[in-house]
């Protein structure tokens, strides 16, 4: 639709028909005054409106043959084939931000289906909408997906094409063969480095998020209690206890999600550091007593857990089995790149729960942190505890997953667009691209080197404060006090004898002023140690004010006999008279503002 | 009048000025504080007027008077944001009446000195005072007109270059002529000579001499200072000021003028010491300038600065709870201080709980914030400091950092190369969400790149303080 001058029209009829039919876009006002001009204004009259168009096309070429002609790349959205994957890779909304950059968007039919975007939202954003994979793989320079490619889908990528997609290249060795054989890149979503900059593409953390969120809801449907505790006319309910392993941004969503419920919530990790983000999301953290020493650095493996050590790990499945009997409901998220995901929650800590309670393990596709888990199945243990082992938990979402990695989607491909003119520019520079790169021009591109900078800050463990008992304290305090004591005799000594000193050479007039000196100074430090800090400025011009006491001076000399020490005790007292008066003023004004509330 | 009243009255006068400065403990008798020191101003003034060696009351009324319509005037007038200034500019004032003292008590000793004993019997007042000093007397009279001179003279330059640096007059950054310190170290080391040369002779050119030398050295010293160290310079300042002070009693013979001195010296010196400490610094390397040096690269800083508009701050702090506000001088600059007062009115209004988190250097001042939100009625109960609300971060909801850069630079803790690494900061990144109200990308004071404005739940909200915040008052329901 366009809409000029106060008429509406629908062009998007005329404009698929159109060829050469290479989208032709919004027109502009002039574009559509002319268009109205020559096809009548309420005559939808087909013939004249395509030559109009054709004519609107032909100018535009002459104005920026570049950018119509050749360079604009076409972004193909490919239904997804993994079966039960309902996400799409991009929305109509991305799909418009998409043309933004300059690129032109075409997807499969249905591709948006099971995640709520019908075909109809998609050609009203402007995506053309072709009917099979094959068009768009066919039409398409740059390939958007959610999961990685099937071995079909890959063989289909043409010499030059650019898939961006979930890939796991490291456990995908062969689909990268083929990729590499057939010449096209590959830009993997689950290797954008973890640094601040890319995170507003790190796909993996939204759909973390997502699972977090839903592994709570799952849970829920198969709690039969209430998460929050209640007192109502008909009973006690007692609060659900959450126990979450693992806080990465799964664990951490699961927390926050389930302390909103109302439950109480404890969580674990093995990088003590994550203590804070706990406790900030409102959960307890569940400390484990040992020597600093096992301390795994978390931070040393760019912010991703790793394995921990034999002492550790005992001690950690110790204190689970000591919580199992209380949780109720068990979120597990615990996973360390590259590996099985270890196994945390035993059997027999299932044995130990109570009938009802719920296991969601996060971890199952990897097999899972729970001795019993079944990928991608619900099982219920003999003692009527409900193991759920879903994979696709994003998926379950699929309407605000979708959302979310088609955003991740359009901002990884608008660093690939640096000037926003519709050129793809696969800059291997750039720290981010380089990472997410697995495979371009015939060559695989991974493990990419290290990223320049270091994922996050190292942050060492806090050293927790010993608790002091009652007789180290004593001790403390008994030596503080001595090293005050010694201080202050010493200090007292050296003044005391630079002033007897003073008192062996200078003449009897002048000490009883220095003693006078000395004083002071001592009264001064006493008294101005006790002035409250906000009160600095008022302090410094009461200060300001008293120091004008020098006025006496003046005053003494101003009676001379002589001129100029008149001239110059008029002149001091003059100006001493200004601070006088405008010091204590303005401390007046100062302090009558301070008021409390 | 006798001699004994005078002294009396000195008395007096002393015990009230203690009073007013050891009132100053709390807010409340702070207001009492005040009087005290006037009436023993009042009480010092009437009666060395009275007592024995003032003369010529028609000139001294006249000149106290005027003085005193001046400084009335100038205190009505002038706005909180520009109080730094206006306590340099009267510093300058206390440390130019010292140096003409201390000339005026060398020309009597020069006077006095040609007279003949029938003469020196007919004198009264101050020259009696010094014709009656023996040989050792009189040197020492001359060491301390000596030094009342220089250090008034080194206070007069050192505040007029601070308050020129404070009212934005002269450029803030810290500036050295080439030789840096070693002009200060030759300046004090001609003084050191003339003072030597001074108590041979008593010549009226060493004194000229170091004059110089010290008015020098005190607008060299403070041009060398940056603009982030003013709280620190001016307190010293402030000492300098009650140092000479001192110095002139002492070669006055008068106690009252010592006592007060001493006072207003070492309380000055305290004030400095306790910021120095606040900026974890060491007190000379804030007087010889500029940060200390940097052992290594700075940490780089990565990520990028997002900003948000004033919707998003309002949706947030609709959101919010509790809610901390960092002042620091880009409020004053902006003279924001009524739109945080008025936005603080808001959100307690609707049930948040709002403090303030004030870092002892933030602004030009010791304390310049607590007068600027105290003169935009801000309650001073939920002013906290540093060691207050340090720990309250992290369970706040929403951070506001309205024009402060090096006083929330997590690098202070992270990055042990930095400049100011070791510098107790307000630890604002660890609120849930931090806004920050910021001119533009530039860099603070110290110019060190700040990681705060680059963390995840840091938003950049550019723009002049003030204006933000009108166009953010609206929003808050």
């Amino acid at each position: 639709m366009i809409f000029s001058g106060g008429k509406f029209v629908c062009l998007d009829g005329f404009a698929r028909n159109f060829r050469p039919k290479r989208g032709l876009g919004p027109l502009s006002s002039v574009e559509a005054d002319r268009f109205f001009a020559k096809s009548g204004n309420q005559a939808l009259n087909y013939r004249a409106a395509m030559l109009s168009l054709r004519g609107i096309w032909r100018s535009r070429l002459l104005l920026e043959p570049r950018k119509l002609r050749g360079n604009t790349v076409k972004i193909g959205a490919l239904s997804e084939i993994f079966a039960g994957e309902n996400r799409v890779a991009m929305t109509p909304d991305s799909g418009l931000q998409l043309m933004k950059l300059g690129h032109v968007c075409v997807i499969q039919a249905g591709a948006g289906a099971k995640a709520g975007f019908a075909d109809a939202l998609y050609a009203k954003a402007g995506v053309e909408v072709l009917a099979s994979a094959a068009e768009v793989i066919a039409a398409a320079d740059v390939l958007v997906k959610v999961r990685g490619p099937e071995v079909a889908e890959a063989q289909a990528l043409r010499e030059g094409q650019t898939l961006i997609s979930m890939f796991w290249p490291a456990q995908n060795p062969e689909l990268l063969e083929i990729v590499k054989a057939r010449g096209a890149t590959v830009v993997a979503m689950d290797m954008v480095p973890r640094i601040s900059r890319a995170q507003k593409m790190d796909a993996l953390s939204s759909m973390a998020n997502i699972a977090g969120y839903r592994a709570v809801i799952e849970a829920g449907s198969n709690f039969g209690r209430f998460f929050t505790g209640q007192v109502t006319a008909a009973g006690k309910v007692p609060p659900a206890k959450v126990l979450v392993v693992g806080a990465g941004v799964a664990g951490l969503a699961a927390i926050g999600t389930s302390v909103s419920l109302g439950a109480i919530v404890h969580a674990f990790d093995v990088r003590p550091e994550v203590a804070e983000q706990i406790e900030s999301m409102g959960a307890s953290f569940v400390y484990l007593e040992f020597d600093a020493s096992e301390l795994p650095d978390g931070a040393a493996t760019g912010g991703y857990a790793a394995p921990s050590s034999p002492a550790f790990a005992a001690k950690q499945l110790a204190k689970f089995r000591e919580l199992a009997p209380e949780m109720d409901i068990v979120i597990t998220t615990a996973l360390i790149p590259g590996r099985p995901a270890p196994k945390l929650w035993t059997a027999d800590m299932v044995a130990a729960m109570k009938p009802g309670s719920v296991v969601v393990d996060l971890a199952a596709e990897r097999g899972g942190n729970c001795d019993l888990t079944v990928m991608d199945q619900k099982i219920v243990s003999e003692n009527g505890v409900t193991i759920v082992g879903y994979t696709d938990f994003p998926s379950r979402m699929a309407a605000q997953a979708s959302t979310l990695y088609s955003n991740n989607i359009r901002h990884m491909l608008t660093d690939l667009t640096p000037k926003k003119d519709g050129v793809i520019d696969h800059n291997m520079g750039d720290d981010v691209i380089r990472g997410a790169t697995v495979a371009k021009d015939h060559e695989i591109t991974f493990p990419p080197p290290p990223p320049k900078i270091a994922a996050i800050a190292v942050q060492k463990p806090k050293e927790k404060v010993k608790e002091l008992t009652h007789d180290e304290k004593r001790a403390a305090e008994t030596a503080a006090f001595k090293t005050a004591t010694r201080n202050q005799v010493a200090m007292l000594v050296i003044g005391g004898g630079l002033i007897l000193l003073a008192g062996l050479y200078a003449p009897a007039a002048f000490m009883s002023h220095f003693i006078v000196f000395v004083l002071s100074v001592y009264v001064g430090v006493q008294v101005i140690w006790n002035v409250s800090h906000s009160l600095h400025t008022p302090l410094m011009a009461i200060t300001n004010a008293i120091s004008s006491i020098i006025i006496l001076g003046a005053l003494m000399q101003i009676g001379s006999g002589n001129w100029l020490v008149v001239i110059l005790g008029a002149l001091a007292v003059f100006m001493a008279g200004i601070n006088i008066f405008g010091g204590f003023m303005v401390t007046r004004r100062m302090l009558a503002m301070f008021q409390k509330s | 009048m006798e001699y004994g009243f005078t002294t009396a009255a000195y008395v007096v006068a002393a015990v009230l000025f203690i009073q007013s400065l050891g009132g100053l403990s709390g807010q409340e008798s702070a207001k009492r504080a005040v009087w005290y020191g006037i009436v023993g101003m009042a009480l010092a003034v009437a009666a060395t007027l009275y007592g024995p060696g003032a003369s010529n009351w028609l000139i001294s009324l006249v000149m106290i008077s005027a003085g005193g319509a001046i400084g009335w005037v100038v205190a009505q007038r002038v706005q909180m944001t520009e109080m730094p200034q206006l306590v340099a500019a009267m510093h300058s004032l206390v440390g130019l009446a010292a140096v003409f003292i201390g000339y005026n008590t060398h020309i009597e000793m020069v006077r006095v000195v040609g007279m003949d004993e029938a003469a020196r019997a007919a004198l009264n007042g101050f020259a009696a005072v010094i014709a009656h000093k023996s040989g050792v007397e009189v040197s020492i009279l001359r060491v301390e007109t000596f030094l009342g001179v220089f250090i008034g003279a080194v206070t007069f330059t050192g505040s007029v270059v601070a308050f020129g640096k404070l009212a934005g007059k002269v450029d803030g950054k810290a500036k050295k002529l080439p030789g840096g310190h070693l002009l200060n170290a030759t300046a004090a080391l001609v003084s050191l000579v003339l003072l030597v040369a001074y108590l041979q002779t008593g010549s009226t050119f060493a004194l000229l001499g170091m004059t110089v030398a010290a008015l020098f050295i005190g607008y060299h010293l403070i041009m060398g200072i940056g603009g982030a160290d003013m709280p620190v310079v001016v307190s010293m300042l402030n000492s300098y000021s009650g140092w000479a002070a001192a110095a002139i009693g002492f070669s006055l013979s008068n106690d009252l003028l010592i006592v007060v001195g001493a006072l207003v010296g070492s309380s000055g010196a305290i004030l400095s010491y306790i910021m120095c400490k606040a900026m974890n610094r060491s007190f000379i390397s804030v007087i010889l300038g500029g940060f200390g040096g940097t052992t290594g690269p700075a940490m780089e800083v990565t990520g990028e600065q997002v900003a948000i508009d004033a919707e998003g701050v309002a949706a947030a702090l609709n959101d919010a709870d509790s809610i901390i506000i960092i002042p620091g001088y880009g409020m004053a600059v902006a003279q924001a201080q009524q739109s945080v007062s008025e936005l603080t009115r808001k959100l307690r209004a609707a049930g948040k709980t709002v403090r303030f988190a004030i870092h002892p250097v933030a602004g030009r001042l010791p304390g310049h914030m607590n007068v600027l939100l105290a003169e935009a009625k801000v309650p001073y109960d939920i002013v906290m400091e540093m060691d207050e609300i340090n720990d309250d971060f992290p369970t706040t909801d929403v951070a506001i950092v309205i024009g402060s850069n090096d006083i929330v630079n997590p690098a202070a803790q992270e990055d042990p190369n930095s400049p100011i690494a070791g510098m107790p900061v307000l630890e604002c990144w660890k609120a849930k969400q931090v806004f920050v109200s910021k001119r533009g990308q530039g860099t603070g004071y110290s110019g060190i790149e700040n990681p705060l404005f680059y963390k995840e739940n840091t938003r950049m909200f550019y723009g002049d303080a003030k204006k933000s915040l009108d166009a953010l008052l609206p929003m808050i329901d």
